[in-house]
Parts: C-alpha cells; structure tokens; sequence
C-alpha cells in the first residue's frame, strides 16, 4: 500500500485484510458485544425453560453450550459482508489482481477473532454454570476451538450468497444450518464420549477433518458466492 | 468422434432445442411410469409374499425405498446440473436444477413420512434421531434452503448461480446418507439394493420393487421435464422462437 509499482505479496494481503476488519469490528464495539450478549442469553433460556435439575443440566451443557455457540454465530453472519457490499469495497476486492478466495479467507479469520473466540472465552464459565464436570471443561473448549472456525467458514458461503438481498438474515438460517449439523453431532459427541469414559479421540479427529475439508473448499465456495451477488 | 460428442454437448446450450426435443422426451418417461407405477403397486402390495419377521407392514417399502433413493439421486442431479450450468453457462442447466428441486424435496419428504409409518409397528416408535434418518431429514433441509434461495433472488441467472454453489457444497451430504448405516450402528436396516451383490430378498419381493424404482424414476423425469418446459416457455418468453409457438399453438 505504501509503494505503488510493487505488488504486494499473498500474505500482506491477507494480513491486510484481517486487520482492516478487525479495526472495522473494534470501531463498532457494541455490534461485537451483541452476538455474546446473545449467547449467554440463550444459554440462561435453557435452565428456566427445561429444568434448573443439576443432574440433567450437567448432561446436557454440551449440547446447549454448542446450540447457543452456533446460534449466535449465525446472528453474525450476516454482517460479515454486506458493509463492505454497500460501500462497494467488495466489489474492490473482487477487481484486486490477489485470488478473492484469500481475501476472503482474511475475512473469515477476523470474524473468527471477534465473534468465535469469545465465545469459546465465556464458554467455560457458562458450563460451570450448567454444572458440565469440571474435568469435561477442557473437552469441551478444545472441540469449540476446532469447531467454531468451521462454524465461520461454512457460514461464510451463506453470508456470501445472501449478501445483495434484502431478507439475508432468516435466509442464512435456511442455507447453513443443515451443513452446521455434523460439526454439531461431532462437536456434542465428543464431550459426550468423554463423559461416558470412551474413547473420544475419534471424533475429534473427525473434527479436526470437518475443519481442514471447510478451510480447504468453504473459502472457494464463498469467493464464487460472493462474485455472483455482486454481478447482480 | 470428439467433435461429434462436442457437438451433441453442445446442443444442450440451446433452451429451443431441449424444449423441441424434451415433449418426446416426457411422453415416453410418461408411459413408463404409467405402466410401471400400477404394476408395481399392485405386484408389491397384493402379489408378493409376506415377510417372514415383518409380515404385511413391510410392503410400505414399495414406496419407501424408491422415494429414498430418488430423492438422493434428484440431489445429485440438480448439484451436476448446477456444476454444468457454472462451468458451461447452460441456460437449461439451471432450469433443471430449479424445477428439480421442489420435486425433490417431495420425494424426501415422501421417504421421511412412509419411513416413519414403516418405524412405528417393526421399532414400536415414530421416530429415532439416527444417523440415517437424521441425514436425510438434513437433506429435506438442504432442499428447502435451495428453494428459498431460488425464489429470493429476483434475477434469474443470478438465482441460478447462487443455488449452483449451495447444491454443491451441500452435496458432501449425500455419501453420508448412504453410508451412514454402514458407518454407525443404526436401527435402520442396510441398502436394499446393490449393483455388485445378489439381493438379500427373495425374485418375488425383489422385482416388483425393482420396477417400482423404474416407475418412480420415470416418474420423476416426466415431471422434472414437464416443469422445466414450463419454466423455459417463462424465461425465454422475449425471444422469437417463444413468440412464434405461441401464435403457432393460438392458430390452431
């Protein structure tokens, strides 16, 4: 950026583009507070709208810890793009002679960084409150570690192909949550094969495949998504 | 031998072409159907012998299985014609694809509902969350955010697009359809069918299935070309050659 007849290279790019969004988020702070807000709201719903039972909270955390984490996820989806859609910077980082799909994947990194990684942060002390065994805690933040950046990188691809319409929002659900489901069964299974005493390495590493499989196609899948809304 | 498949390839680019061609097309897919859905219906539910742990309630599979199947293999379809039409820019992909879709999303429903029935007197329950149903109730989904988006995005060519790359990236759902009851330990019993084994069920309960997924299939082609002639006719209603069938068809 600073000297014009260089093209920068690949990485510059992208860390660019990771910091420009994360300064853009870190600007708007309240809009990052919101999906977190969200999150401990729903996880609160739970115990008050089931049962405060101690027993069935402390099996069922996981699941509810995951449902909530994903849920707020998507309430974020939707911004990821569409600033950068109305001001016509997209269409910008469309023309940049650097591969969209890199660009893209620094944008994904940064809605991780805000929205995922907070939430795993509170995750633990939300668990406690649902009384997960404390021996499970760590279980559970490492499959949210390997998760939620699956939830970002799937959500991506919706984001990108609901960015030029009106009802993006309640359409987002629509397209991402059935492809959220597996990381969810994997996500819950893991913590829950712990919990039974079993062998819970397996599904990790299914997770961590459901993780390279998204970082290797979803940055691809949403470039091409994000190149058709905006030729509309 | 190249230029001539190039050429026959290239003929599917021409709305006009499939739509003058697709009239046979459907007729005989009809006839099929027509033929091959009652007797298989009537084979399977009066004919055949009973099943020896599930007696009567095991005839539900008639319909069950090629509804199954069909609507895994309407996925598909529409996730090729969708790599089609963002690869070669097909006009009639993208028709394909949308007007598979709502035919699709029946069939999957139609499995998910006679499943159920089947479940309740052989599991004693409506419902189990297991991997095989759980997947295709995802792929009812999956089905139903392809039709959203079709029908939210005013622009055609773009709507076709944008649900060109949903159906593929969902398409990662369908091998685990399948093989999900070989995978997991499930309730549901394995594939009925295989194309390298002998089938575990005796000719008699065999065959009249076998042609009522011929039926089914057939089926679904007449309907699937039916609504994509229609949705030709819509799309291309600006051109000369729509214009001039309509005043052929009011002449006459």
């Amino acid at each position: 950026m600073s000297d014009r007849s260089q093209p920068l290279n690949l990485w510059q790019v992208f860390f660019a583009v990771v910091k420009r969004d994360l300064l853009l988020a870190f600007r708007r702070r309240q809009d990052l507070a919101n999906p977190l807000i969200f999150f401990v709201i729903v996880i609160s719903l739970f115990p008050l709208g089931v049962s405060p039972e101690p027993a069935f909270l402390a099996t069922s955390a996981a699941g509810v810890v995951w449902v909530a984490a994903l849920l707020a996820t998507l309430l974020s989806l939707d911004a990821m793009f569409r600033a950068d859609y109305e001001d016509g910077a997209l269409e910008q980082m469309i023309l940049t002679p650097q591969p969209l799909f890199l660009l893209v994947l620094g944008k994904i990194l940064a809605h991780w960084l805000v929205t995922g990684l907070p939430l795993i942060l509170l995750s633990p002390v939300l668990a406690i409150m649902l009384h997960l065994d404390e021996s499970l805690l760590a279980i559970l933040v490492l499959t949210l570690l390997v998760g939620t950046p699956v939830l970002s990188l799937i959500g991506a691809i919706g984001a990108a192909l609901t960015v030029g319409l009106r009802v993006g929002g309640v359409l987002i659900s629509l397209l991402i949550l059935p492809l959220y489901i597996p990381v969810l069964i994997f996500g819950t299974g893991t913590v829950q094969a712990a919990a039974a005493g079993s062998e819970y390495a397996g599904f990790l590493a299914i997770q961590g495949a459901i993780l390279m499989l998204a970082l290797a196609l979803a940055p691809f899948a949403a470039a091409a998504g994000l190149k058709i809304s905006a030729s509309n | 031998m190249w230029s001539s498949f190039k050429r026959w390839f290239h003929q599917w680019g021409s709305p006009k072409w499939f739509y003058e061609r697709s009239l046979v097309w459907s007729r005989w897919l009809g006839v099929i159907a027509l033929v091959c859905i009652p007797a298989g219906i009537l084979w399977g539910l009066l004919f055949a012998p009973e099943d020896y742990q599930q007696g009567n309630s095991f005839r539900i599979i008639y319909l069950h299985v090629p509804a199954a199947v069909l609507a895994q293999s309407c996925y598909v379809l529409m996730a090729a014609a969708g790599f089609v039409g963002l690869v070669w820019k097909m006009k009639v992909a993208d028709v394909v694809l949308k007007s598979a879709a709502p035919i699709g999303a029946s069939f999957c429903f139609l499995a998910l509902f006679t499943g159920a029935v089947w479940g309740k007197p052989t599991w004693g329950t409506w419902w189990v969350w297991d991997a095989r149903l759980t997947s295709m109730l995802i792929l009812l989904f999956l089905y139903f955010g392809v039709i959203a988006l079709e029908s939210a995005i005013q622009d055609a060519i773009t709507a076709g697009k944008a649900a060109a790359v949903l159906c593929i990236v969902g398409v990662v759902n369908i091998p685990i359809i399948k093989y999900s009851v070989e995978w997991w330990n499930t309730l549901h019993q394995p594939a009925t069918f295989k194309l390298t084994e002998k089938p575990a069920m005796p000719m008699e309960m065999w065959l009249p299935l076998l042609i009522m997924i011929i039926g089914i299939y057939a089926f679904f082609g007449y309907a699937l070309f039916l609504r994509s002639r229609n949705e030709i006719i819509e799309r291309e209603r600006r051109t000369l050659w729509v214009r001039e069938l309509v005043e052929r068809e009011s002449a006459a």
